[in-house]
């Protein structure tokens, strides 16, 4: 006959699903591996690219002097830059938009950079209601550098060996 | 009081309450057994499962409840209005009035039919209208191909685990549920439930009550990977609740079945202790773990193989089974014959 016999025998004792219950009841008190997330984070790298930033020198001075490579170089032409001088002389901006909507976080702006303005902080909690919200100005940009200074500066401390 | 309750409207009140109670505590049962399901498929998946929605998320379940009440009803334009919105309605009363021949605990039975089993097995039958009508009405290709699928499984395992009901039937001489479990009340505890003589036929009821509830193994009617959700595709909002509420009240109900024709409903366990509706709660949710774990722990068949263990494995054997048992049975064999009514 076609049947081997000891897999007859297998298939009605069920000894599959037997075997399958107790591995499946193995897996049922294993510690769980799902991180509980809105209240306990995974680790990140330094060099996570997350929400942009615009950073400021430590006296408070804008580090953007508008040299627009930011703009050149992005791929998503998601940076939208005008420019004029300061009152002292000094060439900054006037207008420093970044349309996060089009923003594919591959992080070229920041490796463009020369005085490290901008650059991809750690932060990617920032979800919003609407489309609008997502269209980041300078303020919103320089807010963001505020908030996220200390974690920034760290990253790109522990970042520098390898660059 | 008592006068009241021995007039025809007094007797409608008072089952219109037990009606109630029985529906209410079935419901709020259900959520946590939802809740319970993806509680368990989650340990096995090494996951957390829902635990945001009160303490542990166990109030997931009301949060879905929700959920579902307020969206939008979406009635495609080429659906039938009327039975679209009839099938889920009629899976979900089905299921519900099953209820009320199974007998929680000694006396604990909203009408004690003398032909409970029989009841039972009607309105199961009739569950396939509900599948039927929603894969129809939806007037739609994937909802059509899983209602054909479901009914052809339903059909074909109803035939085993009728032949299985009649085995059990033939050992206790009623068809009434209470007598069932009654007669399965011995000196022995556990060792006198039926599912000891009746051992083969046991798993195998429990083997067909998945297809029979299209779950896991044998969950063709919604194969999500083929028919991405058979015949709920275009179902949505209330009408999706209440298929879905439907579908695991027959889940419960079979697992209240298996209790009631092979554990001994009521009865506890170990002989001394106290027979009540807590044992049968238990046994009813233990049986439930395992349909989760099912899940949680096997593949789906194809359609040729399920076709071929329900025609070609389980009704052969089932068949075979109601012969022995009744030729058991005729010569008084210890445990095959325990009449309780009339012998």
């Amino acid at each position: 006959m076609g049947i081997p016999f000891d897999k007859a025998v297998r298939y009605f004792l069920l000894a599959d699903i037997l075997t399958g219950f107790r591995l499946g009841m193995k897996y049922f008190f294993k510690p769980k591996v799902t991180i509980n997330y809105p209240f306990e984070k995974g680790p990140l790298s330094p060099r996570f690219r997350g929400e942009l930033a615009l950073r400021r020198y430590p006296n408070g001075e804008e580090r953007c002097i508008a040299c627009k490579l930011c703009e050149a170089i992005c791929p998503a032409q998601a940076i939208t830059i005008e420019a004029e001088p300061r009152e002292d002389g000094s060439r900054r901006t006037t207008k420093f938009d970044i349309d996060m909507t089009k923003c594919i976080y591959c992080g070229f702006c920041q490796e463009a950079c020369p005085v490290d303005a901008v650059v991809l902080g750690p932060n990617f909690e920032f979800s919003t209601e609407n489309r609008e919200e997502l269209f980041y100005n300078k303020e919103k940009l320089l807010e963001n550098g505020d908030r996220w200074e200390r974690q920034i500066a760290r990253n790109i401390e522990l970042d520098a060996p390898y660059r | 009081m008592t006068e009241f309750l021995d007039t025809n409207l007094g007797i409608f009140a008072l089952i219109l309450a037990q009606s109630l109670m029985v529906v209410v505590a079935i419901l709020v049962s259900l959520a946590f057994l939802l809740y319970m399901d993806r509680k368990v498929w989650a340990a096995v998946q090494l996951r957390r499962g829902p635990n945001v929605v009160g303490p542990w998320g166990l109030l997931q379940s009301f949060a879905d409840f929700m959920k579902f009440m307020l969206k939008e009803i979406v009635i495609p334009a080429g659906a039938d209005k009327v039975l679209f919105l009839l099938a889920p309605l009629l899976t979900f009363v089905l299921a519900t009035i099953a209820w009320v021949v199974i007998p929680f605990a000694d006396g604990w039975v909203i009408s004690d039919l003398n032909v409970g089993i029989l009841y039972i097995f009607a309105i199961s039958s009739l569950g396939v209208y509900g599948i039927i009508m929603g894969g129809w009405a939806s007037n739609s290709k994937y909802p059509f191909l899983g209602a054909l699928r479901s009914a052809a499984q339903m059909v074909s395992y109803e035939v085993s685990i009728g032949l299985i009901i009649i085995g059990v039937l033939i050992s206790t001489g009623s068809l009434n549920l209470s007598d069932i479990v009654r007669a399965q009340d011995g000196r022995f505890g556990f060792l006198s439930w039926y599912w000891l003589p009746h051992f083969p036929m046991m798993v195998i009821f429990f083997i067909s009550a998945h297809a029979e509830t299209n779950r896991p193994p044998f969950d063709l009617a919604e194969a999500e990977s083929e028919l991405v959700a058979g015949y709920q595709v275009e179902y949505s909002s209330t009408p999706y609740l209440l298929f879905m509420i439907g579908e695991y009240m027959n889940i419960v109900l079979m697992c209240a079945l298996m209790t009631i024709l092979f554990f001994g409903g009521w009865l506890s366990p170990i002989p001394g202790l106290p027979d009540g509706v807590l044992w049968f709660v238990g046994k009813v949710v233990f049986f439930f773990f395992i349909f989760s774990m099912t899940k949680a722990i096997v593949p789906r068949y194809r359609y040729d193989q399920l076709m071929r263990l329900g025609w070609k494995v389980f009704l052969p054997m089932s068949l075979g089974w109601v012969v022995f048992v009744a030729f058991l049975a005729r010569f008084d064999v210890m445990g095959y014959a325990r009449y309780v009514v009339g012998g």
